[in-house]
This record gives C-alpha cells, sequence and structure tokens, in this order.
C-alpha cells in the first residue's frame, strides 16, 4: 500500500522538476506539495471452507448498525438452454417472489419492509444471487428467511405468470431505446447471435418456461459446493462463525456444475445498419472479440486502455468529444473478462448528419496509434491514475469482501488485487506500444450504425457494402398473449 | 427508464431521509461548519474510515434562473467548468485572452448577421462565418486539451463529474486524501479564474447530449418538453434543463462569463467534504484557497409563481414508442409544512413489492409493469408536481392505468392508510437515512443540500422528526386538495399504428 503512493509520489516529484516554456504561474499547482497517505491497511474477511464445500467470507464493519450478506452461485443464463432462453431471468425474480415453503413472497414482503430489511435474489449471465440487507437487530429473523430461500424456495405459480408478463413487456418496448439496441445488436455481432451471452429471449422462449424448470434449476445449481457467501457488517465473526456452521453443516454436497462449451462466432467485419427513424443521432459501435483476463497482457490493456478510451483525458474523448465537438458520449477499449472472451469496442453517438465522420473520426484514432503512437507522458498519465486511484477499490469493508469473493468465484488468485497494482507499475512503454496492433483491428471490426439513414452526411455505402440487421420483434405464440383477461 | 426516473427521487431521497443510533449529537461532533467573509459555506464532515474524501460543491442556480433566449446555460456553464483556468489549460494565456476576445468579436458579428429579420446578407454571412471559425482554430493553438481533468485523474481522481438540474448545478469527484490542498487549489480556481474557451465546441457536445437524453428519448421527448411545457405556464420550470436547440445554437461565450458573474459568487455556493480530513487542519486550508473569491450580493430570486391550475392539461404524443402514462399535480415547494406529508404519499405509492402501485397496477390487476409517483418533478426548490407515472403491459392501455392510479388516488382521499404501512414508512425512512451515511459522497452531497435548502445541515436528520409526525389524516388531507383533476395535467404516448417498415415492426 504505501509503496504504491510512495510511487506515485516520485512520479509527481519528478514531474515538478521538468523545466517549463510555458509563464511561470501556469505551473502554480505543481507546487503544491503532497504529502504521504496515511498508512492504510485495509480489514481482510475471514474465509471459512465448510466440509460440505461451502466457502464464507466474513468480513467486519461497525460503522453502521447493518448486516449485509450475498451468495453467489455457479451457473448462470449462458448455461440454459437456447430454446428456454430467459429461464435464468424468470428463475431470478420468482425465486425471492415466489416465497418459501412457508411463506409467500408477499407475506414476507410485508414482514421484511416493516423492518425496512431486503432479501433479494436475481439471475445474470454466469451465476445467480441471492442478498440480504437488515438491521442488526433483526438478523436472526432475516437470515433465517434468507436460508428459507436457499433451502426451500417455493417458486409459486401466480409469480412465474407475473415475471412472464414482465419479461413479455420488456421484449415489446426493446426497440424504443437505441441505446439499447445498440448494445444488444453490438454483441451479436461480437460474439454471435446465438451465443449465449448475446441472444436475445423471446415471446416463444418465455412461454415454455414451467414451474417445474426453475425448481430444475434451482435442484441442479443450489448446493453447498457450488455456493460462494460473504457476509459483511456489525457483527463478531467468531460468533457468527459458530451460527453459520451450525446452520448449513446438514446441507449435503451437490453434483458440480459444468458450463457447456460456448461457441464464439464474430460476424465478418464490415457495416451493419439498423435503421431507426424516430432519432436524430446515429448510435455506432465498432466491435470485435477482446481477451480472458488472465491473459499475461491484460495489465498493459488496462494502461492502454485508461490512455485511449477511459478518462475524460484520454484520446478518444480529448479529439471526438472536446476537439471536434461530434459526440457527447464516445468512448471503448480492448474488453477483458473474467472466464471468457471480452468485448472490444469502441462507441459513440453523432448528429445524424456527422455519421459517416464520426465513423471516420474513430478510424482515425485506430490509425493514430500506428502513426502517432502513446506517448511517454500518456502512459505514465494513465499508469498515474490508475495507480492513484487505486485506493478506491479498498476504501470500504464491503469492497474489499466483494473483491475477494471475485477472485474467489472465477479462480483467481487471491492477491489478484495487489498482483494488479505491481503489474501495472510494471508495464513499460514497449509493453503499452504492442497492444493496439495485436488487439485493436481496423480490417476486423463489425461497424454497427444503429439511426436513421435518411438524414445521413453520406451514404454508408461509400464506406463499404452495408448488411442490413432485422430487429423485428418475432410474433409470440398464440398462448403467449400475456395473461388471461382479467 | 427506469434510471431516468430515479434520478430526481434519488436527489429527493437526499432530502426526505433521517435518523436514529448515527445521530444528530454523533454528527454534531464530526460535522464543523463555517461561513467565510466572502459569503462561501464551508462543511467538513470527518469520517476517516480510509485515506480518502469527496466534495460536493452546490451550486444554488439552475435552468430556473435562465433569461428568456438562453435556456441551457446554466448546464452549459458547467460543462465549461471543466475547461480550466487563466493558469491550467492554456501555453500562454496572455495570447490566449486576445485569441479568445477575436472569437467573440467575430461571433457576435456572425450572430447578428444570422438573426437578421430582413435585410440578411448571405455571402457576408458566409465571410463572417468564416471569420469567426478561424478565429476559432487561432485561439486553439493556445489550449492544452482537457488538462484540469487530466490533472484530477492523474492524482487518483474518482467519479470525477458534475450536474445540473432546474434548482441547481453540483460538482463532485473524490481523492486520496493527501490531494487535500491540491483539490483545494483546482476547485476556488476554476470560479475564481474560468476560461470560456472552447466554449461552441463544446456548445456542439451539448448539443449531442440534448439529442442522446431528449430527442432521440421518447420518454424524454414527452416529458422533459410536451408534458412540463404543458403543466407550467408562468414558471421557468416549463423550460428544459438541457436548453432548447435554438437557444443552444445561439448563446455565446459572453452569455455563459455573464451567467457565471452573476451566479457564481460564494454566497450562493456551499463547498462539503466527507472523509479522512481533520477540521482543524482542513478548515484553515480551504478558508485560505476559498477566501480569495471575491464577495458580491446573492442574485435576486426566481419572481414568477405558476399560478393556480383551474383546467385540466392532457398532452398526447402519437409516437413510434410503445405506450406510456404520466400524471402529474402541482404541489408547494419543499418549505411547506407538508412537504414531509407528500413523502409519505410516495413512499406508500411507491416503494418496493409492498407498494400500493405495484400491489394494485403490477400484481394484482397485471396491467402495468411499473409504476410509481413521487415529488420533485421537475425540483423541489419552487413549487413542481407530484408525478405519476406507468407503464403498461402488452395489450393494455394507457387508459386502463389512469382507471388504476385514479382507484388508488382515492383510496388515499377516502380511507386511513393502515398502521402498519403508516410505520413501515416511518422505520424505513430511518433506515434509509442511516444507510446513506456509510459513504462520503452520499455525506457531502446530503450535508451540502441540507446547508443550502434550510441554512442548516442538521435538517438531514430533522427530517425523521418531520416524517414521524405524519398522521392518516393528514395524508387524507393532502391527498384531497393536492389530487384533483382541475390540478392535474396527463402526459400519454401512444403508439402510431405500424407501418410497412420491418423496423418499426414488432411488440405483440
Amino acid at each position: 500500500m504505501r509503496r504504491l503512493f510512495f510511487s506515485a509520489l516520485l512520479v509527481i516529484a519528478s514531474l515538478a522538476c521538468i523545466p517549463h516554456s510555458a509563464v511561470a504561474q501556469s505551473s502554480e499547482w505543481k507546487q503544491i506539495p503532497i504529502p504521504s497517505l496515511h498508512k492504510f491497511q485495509p480489514a481482510q474477511p475471514k474465509r471459512i471452507a465448510l466440509p460440505n464445500g461451502m466457502v464464507i467470507f466474513l468480513q467486519e464493519d461497525h460503522e453502521l448498525p447493518f448486516i449485509e450478506g450475498t451468495a453467489l452461485i455457479r451457473g448462470g443464463s449462458r448455461d440454459e438452454v437456447a430454446g428456454k432462453a430467459g429461464l435464468v431471468e424468470l428463475y431470478g425474480d420468482v425465486w425471492r417472489t415466489g416465497g418459501t415453503k412457508g411463506k409467500t413472497g408477499d407475506a414476507l414482503d410485508d414482514f421484511l419492509e416493516a423492518r425496512a430489511a431486503k432479501v433479494e435474489t436475481n439471475g445474470d449471465l454466469d451465476l445467480t444471487s441471492i442478498s440480504f440487507s437488515c438491521l442488526k437487530g433483526d438478523l436472526n429473523e432475516v437470515f433465517s428467511i434468507f436460508t428459507d430461500f436457499l433451502r426451500q424456495p417455493e417458486f409459486r405459480a401466480e409469480k412465474l405468470d407475473l415475471a412472464k408478463d414482465q419479461a413479455y413487456t420488456a421484449i415489446s418496448r426493446r426497440n424504443d431505446s437505441v441505446q439499447a439496441i445498440a448494445a444488444r445488436e453490438a454483441r451479436k455481432l461480437a460474439y454471435g447471435a446465438k451465443n449465449p451471452y448475446a441472444r436475445d429471449y423471446e415471446y416463444a422462449t418465455i412461454a415454455t418456461v414451467t414451474r417445474q424448470d426453475l425448481l430444475d434449476w434451482h435442484t441442479a445449481h443450489v448446493h453447498p459446493n457450488n455456493v460462494l457467501l460473504g457476509i459483511t457488517g456489525d457483527f463478531d465473526a467468531a460468533a457468527i462463525e459458530t451460527k453459520l456452521r451450525e446452520t448449513f453443516a446438514g446441507w449435503a454436497k451437490g453434483p458440480a456444475i459444468k458450463t457447456p462449451a460456448i461457441e464464439f462466432q464474430p460476424a465478418k467485419p464490415g457495416y451493419y445498419l439498423v435503421e431507426k427513424k424516430d432519432v436524430n443521432q446515429t448510435n455506432i459501435r465498432m466491435v470485435e472479440p477482446g481477451i480472458r483476463r488472465d491473459n499475461p497482457d491484460f495489465f498493459a490493456i488496462e494502461v492502454f486502455n485508461e490512455a485511449f478510451g477511459g478518462g475524460f483525458s484520454a484520446r478518444l474523448i480529448s479529439n471526438v468529444r472536446t476537439r471536434k465537438g461530434l459526440a457527447y458520449s464516445v468512448g471503448g477499449g480492448i474488453g477483458s473478462s473474467f472466464d471468457h472472451t471480452g468485448l472490444t469496442r469502441l462507441s459513440m453517438g453523432t448528429k445524424s448528419q456527422s455519421t459517416v465522420e464520426a465513423i471516420n473520426a474513430l478510424y482515425a484514432e485506430i490509425d493514430g496509434l500506428a502513426g502517432n503512437p502513446l506517448t511517454d507522458d500518456e502512459i505514465r498519465n494513465a499508469k498515474d491514475s490508475i495507480l492513484n486511484s487505486f485506493i478506491f477499490n479498498l476504501d470500504s469493508p464491503d469492497k474489499v469482501l466483494r473483491e475477494r469473493m471475485t477472485y474467489e468465484f472465477y479462480g483467481y488468485p487471491t492477491d489478484f488485487l495487489d498482483k494488479y497494482r505491481s503489474g501495472i507499475e510494471k508495464v513499460t512503454a514497449a509493453d503499452v506500444a504492442r497492444i493496439p496492433g495485436k488487439y485493436l483491428h481496423k480490417d476486423k471490426l463489425a461497424v454497427l450504425v444503429v439511426g436513421n439513414p435518411a438524414e445521413f452526411d453520406k451514404a454508408l455505402t461509400t464506406l463499404g457494402p452495408v448488411t442490413a440487421v432485422d430487429i423485428t420483434i418475432p410474433e409470440p405464440p398464440q398462448e403467449a398473449e400475456g395473461r388471461p383477461a382479467q | 427508464m427506469r434510471s431516468r426516473f430515479l434520478h430526481p427521487a434519488a436527489i429527493l431521497s437526499l432530502l426526505i431521509t433521517a435518523a436514529a443510533a448515527q445521530d444528530l449529537a454523533s454528527f454534531e461532533k464530526r460535522v464543523t461548519v463555517k461561513t467565510l467573509a466572502n459569503g462561501l459555506t464551508i462543511l467538513i464532515c470527518e469520517r476517516p474510515e480510509a485515506p480518502v474524501f469527496s466534495f460536493f460543491t452546490h451550486v444554488d442556480v439552475g435552468a430556473a434562473q435562465e433569461d428568456t433566449g438562453k435556456s441551457g446555460l446554466a448546464h452549459m456553464f458547467e460543462h465549461m467548468a471543466f475547461k480550466g483556468t487563466d493558469k491550467i489549460g492554456t501555453t500562454d494565456y496572455a495570447a490566449e485572452k486576445l485569441a479568445l476576445e477575436k472569437v467573440e468579436a467575430g461571433y457576435a458579428a456572425y450572430n447578428t448577421e444570422r438573426t437578421k429579420r430582413v435585410g440578411r446578407d448571405e455571402q457576408k454571412l458566409k465571410q463572417l462565418e468564416s471569420a469567426w471559425k478561424d478565429a476559432i482554430k487561432d485561439a486553439q493553438q493556445y489550449v492544452k486539451v482537457n488538462e484540469f481533468a487530466q490533472i484530477i485523474e492523474n492524482n487518483g481522481g474518482e467519479g470525477l463529474n458534475a450536474s445540473t438540474n432546474s434548482d441547481e448545478t453540483n460538482y463532485h469527484y473524490s481523492l486520496p486524501s493527501n490531494r487535500l490542498e491540491l483539490w483545494a487549489y483546482l476547485e476556488s480556481e476554476r470560479f475564481l479564474h474560468p476560461v470560456m474557451r472552447e466554449f461552441y465546441t463544446e456548445r456542439n457536445v451539448v448539443m449531442e447530449e440534448r439529442r442522446l437524453r431528449t430527442d432521440s428519448n421518447p420518454i424524454g421527448r414527452l416529458l422533459f418538453e410536451q408534458f412540463i411545457g404543458a403543466a407550467f405556464l408562468a414558471h421557468p420550470y416549463h423550460r428544459p434543463v438541457v436548453g432548447w436547440m435554438s437557444d443552444l445554437q445561439s448563446f455565446s461565450a459572453t452569455d455563459a462569463q455573464r451567467f457565471f458573474d452573476r451566479y457564481y459568487v460564494p454566497a450562493n455556493m456551499i463547498v462539503a467534504i466527507s472523509g479522512d480530513v481533520k477540521a482543524s487542519e482542513a478548515m484553515p486550508l480551504l478558508e485560505k484557497y476559498f477566501g480569495r473569491l471575491p464577495a458580491k450580493p446573492k442574485p435576486e430570486d426566481v419572481s414568477s409563481v405558476e399560478p393556480p391550475q383551474n383546467a385540466e392539461r392532457r398532452v398526447l404524443m402519437h409516437d413510434q414508442a410503445q405506450p406510456f402514462y404520466a400524471e402529474g399535480y402541482h404541489r408547494p415547494d419543499y418549505r411547506n409544512p407538508d412537504d414531509a406529508t407528500y413523502d409519505v404519499i410516495g413512499d406508500i405509492l411507491s416503494s418496493g413489492r409492498t407498494s400500493r402501485l405495484y400491489r394494485s397496477l403490477v400484481r394484482d390487476k397485471g396491467i402495468a409493469a411499473q409504476a410509481a409517483g413521487f415529488s420533485g418533478f421537475p425540483g423541489t426548490k419552487y413549487p413542481g408536481m407530484f408525478l405519476f407515472f406507468a407503464v403498461p403491459t402488452p395489450k393494455h392501455t394507457t387508459s386502463e392505468l389512469a382507471e388504476g392510479i385514479g382507484a388508488e388516488i382515492k383510496r388515499l382521499k377516502d380511507e386511513d392508510v393502515s398502521d402498519e404501512e403508516l410505520q413501515t414508512v416511518k422505520t424505513r425512512a430511518k433506515a434509509d437515512l442511516l444507510r446513506s451515511l456509510g459513504e462520503n459522497e452520499g455525506l457531502a452531497a446530503a450535508l451540502a443540500i441540507n446547508q443550502a435548502r434550510y441554512g442548516d445541515w442538521r435538517e438531514l436528520f430533522r427530517q425523521i422528526q418531520k416524517i414521524d409526525a405524519v398522521t392518516k389524516a393528514d395524508i387524507r388531507r393532502v391527498a384531497n386538495q393536492t389530487f384533483v383533476p382541475s390540478n392535474r395535467t396527463v402526459g400519454i404516448i401512444e403508439t402510431t399504428p405500424r407501418a410497412a417498415s420491418p423496423a418499426q415492426k414488432g411488440g405483440e
């Protein structure tokens, strides 16, 4: 910790020694002393591995009289069968609203809200989760509801109907937002339309999901050896450990989860157009597959991203927004994910009348990386930004807990955050110089354009062949037309 | 869509929440407040949990203060506050200053010709435009692009941002605590020596922000312009915060500088910090830097008062988008004794799965995917609206939503809420306040806003007592006086019948 800020200090100090050609007063801010940072060693959570395979992290935090916990469970929507796309979305909702064996979801809503407490569930791409939050005095009652949901959920049918209505509503409205269309279709271009990280759920796939499917999902996934539980707040770790060991001792191990192999089928490079007539701003996304976070180039990529598209002073914002005034929102970088290929993306919104100009402006930034490589100053600035703001990864006990749980969940070293810091420190200008050529390929990008082509400055076809993307929402099957009339 | 609605509500929650165990007494020991000789108020909250701090600069000026023809100027200045100073962002300020003066002269000449009603000379207009743009190019050579933001980012700045609404303008970010003095310098300098460099390029950026949030967003199109335009006749709340496009295309850097000179005076500003700082050391430091801002009289407040509404107003937008329903009722400003009652009503109607609108419209009737009602639209400083909105499920109509909301309003007027409901609201208000005290960003914001609105940060905690005092009779009385048809403005999106275009097909 201390070393990090000490080294950052040296950088600042050396900056201050550089002679300036500008008038003396312009360096006024550099004369301000930056003392060394208070010594800070954030408390690490206690890790407990139960004999049944469940892993628990306990992190005391006595600032406020609350206790909060989250269980992460392996397996998510990427693992559902394509014909039932949306199953995990529904599961994440109905797990909570459908109640437990003993109590309906509605009764639990009343009980918890009266105590300003929460128990919530969620379905995600590669995990499902359940969390609670309560005043410490309510822990016993709230935690027992939490464990009832883990062990004895009921998935009442009427709540599945309700969740399906919500999903149908989401489907029917998914073409109303230009940003939502762009994000969704860009993912499909980079990963393949049928790829589980990119595919949409549809009326037909939602309609096939039954209560039994939700029960089966739960039975298949919610086993102690598949669960990571983290608790933080105003408690005594030793006391709560005893309670947790008692609570979960009788929970038998289950089969390990296997994620089926996932295929990535990036779209051919070129231009893809979604026509949307009710907008005056075009959304542009240039995408290709990125990297996994365990790639040895990850740290150099982080520095590259910061300098190229990360912050306010990065190249993309400085050139495309500040200098050219072509966008309010512009950014991008080489994408990384923990256990699968990330999404590399350059994105911006520009008025219809500057669409082609904006695409060329983004290309100019990619070309610029070869003709006008990132300078030593830009790289040093990027490293300073990452290292000096590193403390914000650790400035509260629950952040420390969440980081630890994430690394454990994805099988990364528990000290990954320390490795991250030293990894960034070691990045050299030569490391960064290699990155764009290796990972950002102008000729491999799929360029998605969502907007009103009648108002574009030039036809997209002046850039190359254009493929029209049809975002028509498939009609629902007969039996899925919402719930029966009331 | 959700976040668009959570935004005003989230700001509001800073106002409505309040305390228990981490009580006022404990904060009395940790919060130091001082109004400097120039009128600027500083708040310091000691929270030494980690070696970081957050700040929140609140300027008591928003879109409501703009002059006709200059809508969007408050937000535009907010963007300009990131452009640096006479020492940051420039290679040679003396030369740049002259160049910027030429830009302004060029723009004034161009704009005068552009806006001539009679006798505009197109040839001359082109020459003036190109002379103005040449002047911009000339000035640009002195700019160190984004140096101000870069200094903050290089020093570990986190969450660098600002926001403007109808009521106020706020600036905020966090830094490691050893950067306190650097921050005090940067934050005071940006308001001591702002420079309107790159103004006309940034104006284009703001136009893109308008296209993003309003023009290309169906609910933005409805609520931010048509709805508030119908709901407010006299009061400036009728104007979009981001500004009308024609105003964005017309106002100048000189206008922005004048706006700054008039409203960014120390008596109109509050700076709050929370984190690993000691008031005994930090206060003299902050006083040294912020004390340099010259004292000026506090600007006059908005004088227009929205007259009572005595006829229902309806805005119906036929649009490519899916249907949406909103209805709003005028209510008094936040200083009204019934303010807490409105908050309680909003909570009973909207908070979570036990809320009345969720249970009735979403769960039982199945007509809405989402439904809520809350105060604070478009602002809270002046009399604004209590706004209901609902998103229909496929096959259900906006008139069913109107009926469903109407039934819940009738229930509020005719029947007492239950003891359990009222108690839940009060318990939740206390817990919400407590939860908000555990992070620097929220604390700095809440202290600054309460100090600005009530002249005393302690109001953050006292709000709890006001909520605790709300009775069933208060709720019925306020519902009966507010939720009446003549006080109502309705906004509806109905989907246009689908043409042959494949992009417009979809839905059920």
